[in-house]
């Protein structure tokens, strides 16, 4: 068999294999698995609302996704894409509530005050594993925590002990009427245009500069980069503030098109962990991450339908969401099955 | 070669198309059953109320208002006769992000009320009120000024006023404690009104306060209660949801080593007994401020049943309507400490004292 064959092959059969297990999993608790996937179809394709509205939540995956994927290019582990969201949606609130300015202005000046957010959250991590060689895991964990309670103290503030921020400006928004028109009043947002931009923009960084390459370089042997001449400290430090950076511009998504503003948060929102398993379900490739984001933004949003539709509890449509994923996450035991029986087969 | 690898694959295909047909096969009735509901569901429509509740991120199982809420609708279903799914019925909100769709399912589905539980569904109840216009909504906990819309408030600071009372009166140390859980308008109001409560039985109380941040962390609730009692603190009120639990374990832990100390905790939402006991004959549960969220449930959906929906409206629970209120402490509060209580509670619900909402710094 052909290395394309698999290459195609190996998706698909890890993605039927999900849904099978999922299926059995609906069995044995007593629901029946066509009118469970029924509904998580139904939920992410079944008219315009619930499309608008799948794609309003892959927007934030695949900025997400891209930040881990970066990192992980220049051989950095960037668990804070968390915090580096929260710190950008915060920027991009707050720029978009206090300040009035046109349209044209409003929109770019939101997410550059969200993407330079996001990237100094990074960058100090990055900086950090540059000059004292603290480990970025480590630092950007911790970061996450300290975003998340600075961000809630600066709302505080900002608001009077208030629980959230005004609402952003008509001008700073990334909602628009002909969107929720088409969409039958979906909170679809025109954020997915900026976030497949930044695919293209990862994907010519990295393939098209020289800059890229040397990042790469450090992500492939920091000991070989450092012997080409290349500094492996300021591409570390480059690495993790363009990766902040993404990361910055999908807490602007939820800024200023999910939620219009920004609010006190209880916990983590999860976009950014959930950044980890797009990244590397994608490959870490540009469009590896739209595919990824696609996957888990379908799934999170056609989720919501099971209960809905099927009356499968919360607690069983978690367990298939995340067999379906654990399936399409080890495509590499599908793929050595593959060529281990093709090999049986060529031996016979 | 290539062929017989492609059988291969065809084969587990159709072997899994055969498991999911099977299932298919076996649940026909079940498609159709559920046509049927629909229909006699539109035949009935007339007479039948539905009501349906959206939770916040809590969950419907979180021992304090969404279930409380749940129970409120579940008792309205049944008090009518009403099927689950069809109608009555809630959705979970896994985050923030999934309000707006969770209403907007539920009104799609046609449900003659739809309740948005928690402070934080605000901004999600406004959108989906705004855009279905003809459908009806209750926002718990929250306003909302649209006119499809009526808004439900509880005076917390009332009953957390007497949960202040009952600890004053029953702290020896004379120091009491606060778990409080995000620092917002809602768990202000319980904080305002125990330390009101507190101090207009002992003005030289003193009371630690300290908000965890979070609703649903036990081992911080724990390690709060632990530094309270540790300095002293002998009653903790705690109005932080699952975070309470921890000052739960905390207080038995406690009680369990020595048995003599006096260590309370007064429960919040729900009657929080069963999370009190140490063994059969010791409790830590000093009393619970209940907040009668079911009660207000089933008053609503009553009232928009008769066609009597108070739409734009904002309903207010206080004592005197009933909507807080002291759990039975089961002897926990001694007579006399009671009697102060009752004194308080009729001075309160007469309008003789007005407890405020916010705490005076």
């Amino acid at each position: 068999m052909s290395n394309r064959v698999i290459n195609l092959l190996v998706p698909i059969i890890s993605i039927i294999i999900g849904l099978i297990v999922g299926a059995l999993v609906m069995l044995v608790s007593g629901y029946d698995p066509v009118e469970g996937y029924s509904a998580l179809w139904t939920g992410i394709f079944g008219d315009s609302y619930t499309i608008g509205n799948t794609i309003r939540q892959i927007t934030p995956y695949i900025l997400a996704g891209l930040a881990v994927a970066f990192a992980f290019r220049t051989g950095l582990f960037n668990i804070g894409v968390e915090g580096q969201l929260i710190i950008g949606w915060l920027a991009a609130a707050w720029v978009g509530y206090a300040i009035e300015l046109p349209k044209v202005i409003h929109i770019p000046l939101a997410l550059i005050a969200a993407a330079a957010a996001g990237a100094f959250w990074a960058f100090i991590a990055g900086f950090l594993k540059a000059k004292f060689k603290v480990h970025e895991v480590i630092v950007t964990i911790m970061l996450n925590y300290t975003a998340l309670y600075i961000a809630n103290a600066i709302i505080r503030n900002l608001t009077d002990g208030g629980f959230k921020t005004e609402r952003i400006h008509e001008s700073a928004s990334l909602r628009s009427d002909f969107l929720r028109d088409i969409t039958d009043n979906s909170s679809l947002h025109y954020g997915i245009i900026i976030a497949l931009l930044m695919v293209a923009l990862m994907w010519f960084i990295l393939e098209k500069t020289t800059r890229g390459y040397e990042l790469k370089a450090v992500g492939f042997n920091q000991n070989a980069a450092d012997y080409a001449g290349m500094s492996v400290n300021k591409n570390i430090i480059l690495a993790m503030t363009i990766s902040g950076m993404f990361a910055g511009l999908g807490g602007a998504m939820e800024a200023l098109g999910t939620f219009q503003n920004a609010s006190i948060k209880a916990g983590f929102t999860g976009i950014g962990f959930d950044g980890i398993a797009v990244a590397l379900l994608g490959a870490n490739t540009p469009l590896g991450v739209i595919f990824g984001a696609s996957l888990f933004g379908s799934l999170k949003y056609g989720s919501l339908n099971m209960p809905n539709a099927a009356g499968i509890p919360e607690e069983i449509v978690s367990i298939i969401i995340a067999l379906i994923i654990f399936f399409v996450a080890s495509g590499y035991i599908i793929r050595v099955g593959l060529q281990k029986l093709s090999k049986k087969k060529e031996g016979q | 070669m290539k062929k017989r690898k492609f059988g291969l694959v065809l084969t587990s295909v159709l072997a899994a198309s055969a498991i999911l047909g099977a299932c298919g096969s076996k649940d026909e009735e079940k498609p159709a059953k559920e046509n049927d509901g629909a229909t006699s569901d539109a035949g009935s429509s007339e007479e039948a109320f539905t009501v349906a509740m959206v939770t916040d991120v809590g969950g419907v199982d979180d021992k304090s208002f969404n279930q409380s809420a749940w129970e409120g609708i579940k008792q309205f279903g049944t008090d009518n006769g009403l099927t689950e799914k069809e109608g009555f019925d809630y959705l979970q909100s896994k985050s923030d992000a999934d309000y707006e769709s969770n209403l907007t399912a539920l009104v799609r589905r046609d449900f003659n009320l739809v309740f948005g539980v928690g402070f934080m569904m605000m901004d999600a109840v406004e959108a989906v009120s705004a855009d279905n216009p003809d459908s009806h909504f209750a926002l718990i906990d929250a306003e909302v000024k649209a006119d499809n819309v009526v808004s439900i408030l509880f005076k917390e600071q009332e009953g957390a006023f007497l949960a202040g009372v009952a600890a004053a009166k029953t702290s020896k140390t004379g120091k009491i404690g606060f778990v409080g859980g995000v620092n917002i308008p809602v768990i202000n109001r319980f904080h305002a009104g125990f330390v009101a409560g507190a101090k207009a039985v002992n003005p030289d109380i003193e009371i630690q306060v300290k908000y965890t941040e979070a609703f649903d962390k036990a081992d911080l609730g724990k390690i709060t209660a632990n530094g309270m009692y540790s300095s002293g603190v002998d009653v903790i009120f705690h109005a932080a949801g699952a975070t309470g639990n921890g000052v739960f374990s905390e207080a038995k832990e406690r009680k369990k080593q020595d048995p003599n100390a006096n260590v309370w905790v007064i429960g919040v939402d729900a009657d929080q007994y069963e999370e009190g006991k140490v063994d059969d004959k010791t409790n830590v549960t000093l009393t619970s401020m209940l907040k009668g969220v079911n009660t207000a449930v089933v008053d609503i959906s009553t009232k928009a049943k008769d066609g009597e929906f108070p739409g734009g409206q904002t309903l207010v629970y206080g004592l005197a309507e009933d909507g807080v209120k002291l759990a039975d402490s089961r002897g926990a509060i001694p007579a006399d400490v009671q009697a102060v209580i009752d004194e308080y509670k009729e001075k309160i619900a007469s309008g003789e004292i007005v407890v405020p909402e916010k705490v005076e710094e």
